[in-house]
């Protein structure tokens, strides 16, 4: 089985301290670490451990600039068989439907059974596995935690709905799947991993390569443009303790208590 | 004198001439023996290198010493054990003879006729009686007492007591025998109107003469024959048996004892003789599969007594973890009899975790060294453990739980993902007037470097550690700083938890950023950065745990105490592993607590080498373990069975899961726990916030 995994590289929440910038712009980036979209992880663990089973290759793909290489490089080391990187000055600005546009001319230059994404991402919106099944005109399942092989054509999905209780669904391929965490256990990927792959080549594609029309992506393609980023001013129904954690923990108790919260 | 019986060299069996069994006996004996021990071998010689025979005569030195002070831990087995290996070695030189003696009549080892021939026949007449009576003791032991440390829980496999009751009964049948083999001798010679050699009262043979007395003489040369030649049945069958289980020591333990890890502390390469550059490009790294055990480890399973006693001291079994040094060793050991067999082709080249070890088995292990510090033949584990981390972390097999912090660490320098920035945040909470240096070689150098490390550095509450450190040092009048967003994480347990090339990292951007600040020597509070910066990292100035340097500043009068304010608290000092059994440091922080006048100190039953582990520290912090119960609580039940209320330990991840303990067990409020320089900090004369001296 032929797969392809889009993956993100994103501020890592568990090791950076997120801040707006002044202009509300962006987020501060000077002092931030990145790492693979967690979700992404999960979608090429899965994708790795269908290959193992079935046979087949998987591809990891990542839209961004040089430094995504890094992401790849990783999923790589993991057990992916190739990666490539689609990075261009042209997609800066894109909005979800441009970088699904982007993905949509790789996927059709290759010949996948399944694409993998992950359910969203740390700095996304959760869009990109729909937009680029509905571009490509192929089924799309949210979600799934949960992947069987039947044969060549169809495949089984689970996605877990309200109250804990599991849906399972067929899907003919090829399609598109967004990839809920928990599905697996992705494997640890250590820094002689990912010096094992570090002479692997990585294709980069470009607006060339994939035959782009300007339309639909970069800045002026984008439909969806981002006006500000702010933190919310303290006030009613907002406020920010400050202190030592004792202090803080003290200041929340006797909240808590004058509302009504506990006794 | 003439024989009063006919010897086995001249006698007849069945009709044929009893000469002809006593040189096949001892020819298949030693045949199949040979045999085995050949089998043996293949593993030993398909394993790893593994340098040991450096320091040979320091080795020889430690291999009669050690297992003498370790076996009476256990007293009353001790006394059993030492009799019967201290006869042993007497007997050889009747083992030797006996064989010879089937078929060369009357032969005497050269030397040994005469005086010398007398005295050693009364010695070892002597040491058989007790053999004779420890083997049944032993017997009675085993097999009605049934001691619970040598159980074999289910998942582990089946109890090996049979193999146990059959030597003992194999080592007490020898002493019989031997006792009827020369005793039926004497007696027909008392018989015949002989006068006897000299001979010990109440040994097993006098018995066995007085006992043997009345019967008449054809009887007495059938008891002669049959018991030299079941004693070489007997004898023979016992060597043969030996290299199958736990008794294969007698052969394995003398080379294995001297074939010990020398430098506590460390932790062996991932390749022996092998570069960094050269260990970087190798295929595949740690223990996988059974080959990749060093020759020396191969050893020490086989070596394994099956005694119990590192599973009787290790906390993760007392715990109810699922691990249990003991049977790392005898499932290797099963493991490696099935792959290599006596007969037929060797079959090994399974993956040994998930076939014969858990993941969590191998995560389990704090690496306290417990079960190292018991063992009467120095068998290693920390090693094996890292070695099959190092394999489980190079096929990507680790826990969810600790993919994070590792993760972090390479990212940050750290497990808690912060900024590298704030690494030195915590000094903002000093009094106004302390300036902590930040060093580098130009404008900010110092004498020595306080290394904090990540826990210290970043974690609220334990910062306090840091906080109290740079107030004794500055008591101490010593011109320090610290190396602030340079410092990265020593790596300790980075390296123990098998991320050898995530640990190199660390440590090299250490290594430079000690180099680059110029110091003569370091202090750190933390006995895991203690030991890296000591076994792991090479180069770099010389290191001490801050315990040594107060002591020394006490003693020379920089340092002075106050009386203890409270006067009803009773102290209790929880030893650090990594400072402890590691490090030796164990009258030294002792020695601290003791100079603050009137402290009252008790000593918990377990304290000392065999200080119980407080739950691990590092990455431990963040395995979510299998157990029934955190070991901090064992360890704090502890603390209240021996009276204290105040738990003083010296490392700040004891501190953490004392801490919680506490908390977890209900002794809120009845007990505390405080790190030693925050004691120290507490009890100084000077007033810190003026740095007076009052």
């Amino acid at each position: 089985m032929e797969i392809l995994v889009c993956v993100k590289r994103v501020p890592d929440t568990a090791e950076n301290e997120i801040e707006v910038n002044k202009d509300g712009t962006d987020i501060e980036r000077d002092d931030l670490v990145y790492s693979v979209n967690e979700w992404d992880n999960y979608a090429a663990e899965e994708a790795i451990q269908i290959r193992d089973n079935v046979g087949g290759t998987v591809t990891v793909l990542s839209v961004g600039g040089e430094d995504a290489e890094e992401v790849v490089r990783r999923e790589m080391a993991m057990g992916a068989d190739q990666g490539i990187l689609l990075s261009d000055e042209a997609f800066t600005g894109s909005d979800g439907r441009g970088i699904s546009e982007i993905i949509k001319a790789e996927v059709e230059k290759g010949k996948y059974d399944l694409i993998l994404t992950g359910a969203q991402a740390d700095d996304g919106a959760g869009q990109i596995g729909g937009m680029l099944a509905a571009l490509l005109d192929w089924p799309y399942a949210s979600l799934v935690n949960l992947i069987e092989i039947i044969d060549e054509s169809k495949i089984k999905v689970g996605r877990e709905i309200a109250g804990g209780n599991q849906e399972m669904s067929e899907i003919d391929l090829p399609c598109v799947l967004s990839i809920q965490t928990g599905i697996n256990e992705p494997r640890y990927v250590g820094i002689r991993g990912i010096r094992k792959v570090a002479s692997m080549e990585i294709p980069v594609h470009g607006t060339g390569d994939l035959s782009l029309s300007p339309d639909v992506i970069g800045k002026s393609g984008a439909k969806v443009k981002r006006l500000d980023y702010f933190v919310h001013d303290p006030g009613e129904g907002a406020d920010i303790l400050e202190g030592s954690i004792d202090e803080i923990l003290d200041k929340l108790v006797e909240i808590l208590k004058t509302k009504g919260g506990i006794k | 004198m003439e024989p009063a019986l006919i010897s086995p060299a001249t006698a007849s069996l069945f009709g044929i001439p009893a000469i002809l069994f006593s040189i096949l006996i001892p020819i298949v004996g030693l045949g199949f023996l040979v045999f085995i021990l050949r089998k043996r071998l293949y593993p030993l010689f398909s394993a790893q290198t593994d340098p040991r025979t450096d320091n040979v005569k320091e080795r020889l030195i430690r291999t009669f010493l050690y297992p003498h002070h370790r076996m009476p831990r256990y007293l009353l087995v001790s006394f059993i054990h030492i009799t019967i290996m201290s006869g042993f070695i007497i007997l050889t030189l009747r083992w030797i003879t006996l064989p010879i003696v089937g078929i060369w009549d009357g032969f005497v080892i050269p030397g040994l006729g005469g005086v010398l021939g007398n005295i050693y026949t009364n010695v070892k007449d002597l040491v058989a009686s007790l053999i004779l009576i420890m083997s049944v003791f032993a017997l009675i032991r085993r097999g009605v007492f049934k001691p619970e440390r040598y159980a074999v829980p289910s998942r582990y496999g089946k109890d090996r007591g049979p193999e146990t009751l059959v030597v003992l009964g194999l080592i007490a049948g020898l002493m019989i025998l031997d006792m009827l083999f020369q005793g039926s001798s004497v007696a027909a010679q008392i018989q015949k109107g002989g006068q006897p050699e000299m001979l010990i009262p109440a040994t097993g043979i006098w018995c066995a003469i007085y006992l043997m007395s009345d019967i008449p003489l054809p009887i007495l040369q059938k008891i002669h024959l049959s018991a030299y030649f079941i004693h070489e049945l007997f004898f023979f069958s016992l060597l043969c048996l030996l290299p199958f289980g736990r008794f294969f020591h007698l052969i394995t333990a003398l080379p294995d004892l001297f074939s010990m890890k020398l430098n506590k502390g460390t932790v062996k390469p991932v390749q022996w003789g092998l570069s960094e550059e050269e260990i970087e490009g190798l295929e595949s790294f740690g223990v996988k599969k059974f080959q990749d055990f060093t020759w020396k480890h191969v050893l020490d399973f086989f070596s394994c007594a099956d005694c119990g006693r590192c599973s009787d001291q290790c906390p993760a079994n007392a715990v109810g973890r699922p691990l249990s040094p003991r049977f790392i060793s005898i499932k290797s050991r099963d493991y490696c009899y099935t792959a290599y067999p006596i007969t037929g082709p060797s079959q090994n080249g399974k993956p040994l975790i998930g076939n014969i070890f858990e993941e969590d088995e191998i995560w389990s292990c704090t690496t306290c060294g417990a079960c190292e510090e018991e063992c009467p033949l120095l068998i290693e584990y920390i090693d094996k453990i890292v070695d099959l981390r190092r394999g489980m972390v190079d096929d990507g097999l680790v826990p969810q739980s600790l993919q994070k912090p590792l993760q972090a660490l390479e990212k940050r320098g750290n497990p808690y993902g912060m900024m590298e920035k704030k690494r030195a945040d915590w000094t903002q909470d000093l009094p106004e007037n302390y300036e902590i240096k930040i060093l580098d070689k130009k404008k900010n150098n110092a004498d020595t470097l306080y290394f904090v490390d990540s826990i210290t550095s970043y974690d609220d509450h334990i910062q306090d550690i840091a906080k109290s450190t740079a107030k004794v040092l500055n008591a101490a009048d010593i011109d320090f700083g610290i190396l602030g967003p340079a410092e990265k994480d020593s790596g300790h347990e980075v390296r123990r938890f098998g991320e050898e090339m995530l640990f190199w990292e660390l440590r090299d951007q250490n290594i430079d950023a000690i180099i680059n600040s110029g110091v003569q020597r370091i202090v750190t509070a933390d006995p895991h950065a203690y030991n890296a910066l000591k076994h792991d990292y090479t180069d770099i100035p010389p290191v001490e745990h801050i315990s040594e340097l107060i002591d020394r500043c006490i003693a020379s009068g920089k340092l002075r105490l106050r009386e203890a304010e409270d006067k009803e608290a009773v102290y209790t000092y929880h030893d650090p592993c990594y400072l402890g059994r590691h490090n030796s440091l164990y009258d030294i922080p002792r020695r601290v607590i003791d100079a603050i006048p009137g402290t009252k100190r008790v000593e918990m039953t377990k304290c000392r080498d065999r200080s119980f582990c407080c739950g691990g520290g590092g990455l431990m912090l963040y395995y979510e373990p299998i157990e029934e119960k955190r070991m901090g609580q064992i360890r704090v039940e502890m603390a209240k069975e021996a009276g204290a209320t105040i738990i003083v330990t010296a490392c700040p991840f004891c501190l953490v899961n004392i801490e919680d303990a506490i908390k977890t067990s209900g002794l809120e409020g009845k007990m505390e726990a405080i790190d030693l320089v925050q004691l120290i900090e507490q009890h100084l004369t000077i007033d810190i916030e003026q740095g007076n001296q009052t």
